[in-house]
């Protein structure tokens, strides 16, 4: 099979996007610097980097610390706030062309409500995720996606304002006990799909000093190394749903996506869209090349198109041969 | 912000300069859109370092199609990348950050650089004679092999003062020990500076003091390089009298130096924008 005649595009919602890849939250920020490396409408989505209500600092430096086949960051959600986003980014995103997914963030239920609202109508807007998982907040027993009661309270109050036709994602973090319980309530709240998985919490020590090499301490640890943990949870909630544990929603995959086969171990464990985070910071022309490897991938081992691909690994390995 | 390139860039040569070495890569597309104090990150090959390493940019030649790189080996990724062959290919981004500014007429700048900070000053001293300005260098290290750039800045003008701080090169001291004197001397109205932050801030100290403005090329920790990844930030007045946290790597390196608080790098100051939303978190 020609690579190239293999199908990517996958359905979002109401709209069928050219390929399953969006950037992760966070790692492109608000698009004009990778437009400068990937036009950003050759991407089925870009995903914007995480706003909040006001102005946001962020986190004292050093931010960051690099690990084996990964990074540590405290950035601390630095933004500039819900206005400027709507009155200075995502016209110029909308203007490219971009698909926009807006990451959305709030201390209260209230806050993630009014952004949600705000967002309604926005041009270039396709589909919110909701950040209830980043690690570097103040008080990490407030983290939303630790708890499956506080996670469905926010998808609910997002979902009761936003537009019935805007899928709305939740982000999940890989540091809780039980992801798929997480998970169903996320999506029995009305979640359309989510977004697996965050940074997990990490902690880097530095031997000059003899202290945390990040000024926040702890960081959330993002890159390869933290591929297997979220190629796990993605299998166990994607067999969750075919369980009928969890309502079937769709995936975005993600945790150190490097290359074409990184993005087919997600697909097969049942992502049906992917994210591309910290392999940015080391190429921002890596999601091209990702989704021309992913092509020779599919196309190698037989698959027509990308979605026959998804959640294939659940197949049990007698029920048919492999392709 | 300059427009950057990726490239494989082919290594032309490889230059041992004292502790340092000297890269010379073949980025035809790249080259002519280099200014003095832009840097270039390459990629390591050790696939489990994801991580750009960021190097200033010594000199570019558009129509030789070069970037020549200084690198000083700090950990095990500037080794690696400090060991290449001639005829390796190295993925290279470049031109990027902000540059120096360039005076419009004839003016006396000095520029003053520690350690591989001279790197960039060289090119930059060009230009500024090219525009019929003068230029004075202090340049300084720890010891001589850090020093980098002394024979080329001679060859510009005759006011070189090199200071090292064993005295192995030179005056024995800091860069800053002869500066007030030698801003006094060439009359200079304006300085230029590259090199660690405690001589960033202390240059650009003596400088306000002497009403000379300070140009200063920082350099930050980044894991990106070309704007999307925030690591990079620190604190600086705006325009607007607003001081926020910008990234070294797009909107500088090269800051007005009145312009950084330089004493509350490494923390959040309370009248930062967006302080308050932090919660007292910092």
């Amino acid at each position: 099979m020609d690579p190239q005649d293999v199908d990517l595009t996958v359905q979002f919602g109401p709209l069928t996007l050219p390929n399953p890849l969006t950037t992760a939250s966070g790692c492109a920020g608000y698009g004009r610097e990778l437009a400068k490396f990937v036009p950003l409408d050759e991407l089925g989505s870009v995903t914007a980097k995480t706003i909040m209500p006001l102005p946001r600092s962020g986190l004292a430096t050093p931010r960051m610390a690099e690990t084996p086949s990964g990074m540590l960051n405290s950035i601390g959600l630095q933004g500039s706030g819900i206005d400027a986003f709507v009155r200075g980014e995502l016209p110029w995103l909308a203007e490219r062309g971009a698909r926009v997914l807006v990451s959305i963030a709030g201390e209260r239920l209230e806050e993630f409500a009014e952004l949600a609202a705000r967002l309604n109508g926005q041009p270039g807007v396709i589909g919110l995720e909701l950040n209830i998982s980043c690690p570097n907040i103040a008080d990490r027993g407030l983290l939303f996606a630790a708890n499956p009661a506080t996670s469905y309270d926010v998808v609910r109050a997002v979902r009761e304002v936003a537009d019935a036709e805007l899928p709305v994602y939740a982000k999940l973090s890989p540091d809780v006990t039980s992801i798929t319980e997480i998970a169903a309530a996320c999506v029995q709240a009305g979640a359309d799909g989510l977004s697996m998985v965050n940074t997990a919490l990490g902690l880097a020590i530095d031997l000059d000093t003899l202290r945390p090499a990040l000024a926040g301490g702890t960081g959330g640890l993002s890159g390869p190394a933290i591929r297997p943990i979220a190629v796990r949870c993605v299998h166990q909630v994607h067999a969750a749903m075919l369980a009928g544990r969890i309502p079937p929603v769709p995936i975005i995959g993600m945790g150190g996506i490097r290359t074409g086969r990184d993005a087919l171990e997600f697909a097969l464990a049942g992502a049906g869209r992917l994210a591309v985070g910290t392999a940015l910071f080391n190429d921002p022309t890596a999601p091209l090349r990702i989704l021309d490897e992913l092509r020779t991938e599919l196309a190698r081992r037989g698959f027509a198109k990308f979605t026959d691909a998804v959640g294939y690994a659940h197949r049990p390995v007698t029920a048919e041969r492999l392709p | 912000m300059a427009h950057p390139v990726q490239t494989r860039a082919e290594v032309l040569s490889r230059t041992a300069e004292g502790s340092y070495h000297r890269l010379v890569l073949r980025a035809p597309q790249a080259a002519p859109r280099v200014r003095p104090g832009h840097f270039a990150t390459l990629a390591c090959a050790d696939s489990g370092r994801l991580l750009r390493r960021a190097f200033t940019i010594h000199r570019a030649d558009p129509e030789a199609g070069t970037i020549e790189l200084v690198i000083a080996e700090r950990g095990e990724g500037t080794r690696e990348l400090a060991r290449t062959r001639v005829g390796d290919r190295l993925d290279l981004i470049a031109p990027l950050g902000t540059p120096f500014p360039l005076p419009d007429g004839p003016v006396s700048a000095l520029l003053v650089a520690g350690g591989y900070g001279g790197a960039p000053m060289v090119a930059l001293g060009e230009e500024i004679r090219r525009r019929g300005g003068q230029v004075g260098f202090i340049l300084g290290a720890a010891s001589a092999d850090r020093l980098y750039g002394v024979e080329q800045a001679r060859a510009i003008t005759q006011d070189v003062l090199v200071v090292t701080e064993d005295g192995s090169a030179g005056l024995t001291g800091r860069v800053t020990d002869p500066l007030a004197q030698a801003i006094k001397a060439i009359d200079a109205t304006v300085v230029h500076a590259c090199g660690p932050m405690p001589v960033l801030r202390a240059v650009t100290a003596t400088a306000l003091d002497l009403g000379a403005r300070c140009h200063t090329a920082v350099e930050e920790a980044m894991a990106c390089g070309v704007g999307i990844c925030m690591t990079c930030v620190l604190p600086v007045v705006g325009a607007d009298g607003v001081s926020r946290f910008v990234r070294s790597c797009t909107d500088g390196p090269v800051f007005d130096g009145a312009r950084v608080r330089w004493g509350d790098i490494g923390t959040v100051p309370p009248d930062l924008e967006g302080a308050a939303a932090m919660g007292g978190q910092s």
